[in-house]
């Protein structure tokens, strides 16, 4: 399927804010068709943005969601697995009800996702699916055992998932953003992120263009040999 | 009540739509048609791709949410999936039984 000049259908999960929130504005104005999910209501009013309201870790919300996906577009395109949550504390002062809730968010709820994506992509032989890792894998930060071990669920199933829909023509990657100044990292003190900045090989925070420029990269039409890859920002 | 004929007549819809995309030899349609082992034309994709339609088609046409390829389906002696025929028994009396 070419899809080099067409509007393409992007399912862009956590659109409410930060990341995902950018994101979305980012494909509206690029002229493609953005459905988003969040917990909460999203005020984005465009002709192309669709907005569901759900709990990404519910199964039933997710297929009722690809559903309605599939009834109004009969396709999706890219799937952008950008939902998480992050935790940041000792491993001793760790609940094990954080823990779930880590787990539910940023594994359950990514591999519901991209289970379900892959059975409509599958139609056309097309489809991209991006998942969200972060440089705390690769780095092992203290005070992030959790949010890592969960990211690293994430890349294990990006790994395996790229070779398990390869022959449906869906590719699955990752990005590994660096600390970008969004909610997510707002409570983390600043001594914590400045020694983590001095792990980078650039030093300095992400920004939202370093993000949506990865995934340009592996949502272009070009980037069909590229599978099963997870790319750190900032030189991890 | 959803008849047994109903789930053959999704079936077949769903081996159109996968004969659609063969290159190779047509599956037959047939109850006696195996859809899983030696005998049987599909490879794992082609399993995947048409139990995949029929769930939508039985989302469409007869307005059930149902996934196929459960634990419950999985775990038993005999496959469901053995042929068109033991996959329409099995379907018939699980979506009856909801």
């Amino acid at each position: 399927m070419d899809t080099s000049h067409t509007q393409q259908v992007i399912l862009i999960t956590g659109s409410s804010r930060g990341i995902g929130l950018y994101l979305t504005h980012y494909y509206l104005n690029a002229g493609h068709i953005v459905i988003g999910c969040s917990r909460s209501e999203l005020s984005i009013e465009h002709q192309n943005y669709q907005h569901f309201s759900l709990d990404v870790a519910s199964e039933i919300d997710v297929k009722s969601l690809f559903s309605s996906i599939r009834k109004r577009h009969k396709r999706l395109d890219v799937l952008i697995n950008n939902a998480g949550i992050a935790a940041m504390n000792h491993a001793m002062l760790t609940p094990l009800s954080t823990v779930e809730k880590i787990f539910s968010t940023n594994v359950f709820a990514s591999f519901l996702f991209c289970r379900e994506a892959v059975k409509l992509m599958r139609k056309n032989q097309y489809g991209r699916i991006v998942n969200f890792s972060t440089v705390a894998v690769p780095f092992a930060l203290e005070g992030e055992a959790i949010y890592a071990a969960s990211k690293s669920a994430v890349e294990s199933l990006t790994q395996t998932l790229a070779k398990e829909f390869s022959e449906f023509g869906v590719t699955v990657n990752a990005i590994g953003p660096t600390p970008i100044q969004t909610d997510l990292i707002k409570n983390v003190p600043d001594d914590k992120l400045n020694k983590l900045l001095e792990k980078q090989s650039i030093k300095r925070f992400g920004e939202m263009a370093d993000v949506s420029n990865v995934i340009d990269f592996y949502i272009k039409p070009e980037s069909s040999f590229i599978t099963g890859q997870i790319l750190y920002l900032g030189g991890a | 009540m959803i008849t047994n004929q109903q789930i053959i007549a999704l079936i077949y819809s769903a081996i159109d739509e996968l004969n659609a995309t063969r290159e190779g030899e047509q599956v037959v349609k047939d109850e006696n048609t195996a859809l899983y082992g030696s005998a049987s034309l599909l490879d794992s994709v082609d399993l995947v791709n048409l139990l995949l339609t029929l769930e939508e088609l039985l989302e469409d046409e007869l307005e059930v949410e149902y996934v196929i390829a459960n634990e419950k389906a999985l775990s038993q002696k005999n496959s469901p999936f053995k042929t068109i025929d033991t996959l329409a028994t099995y379907l018939t009396n699980a979506l009856n039984e909801q």
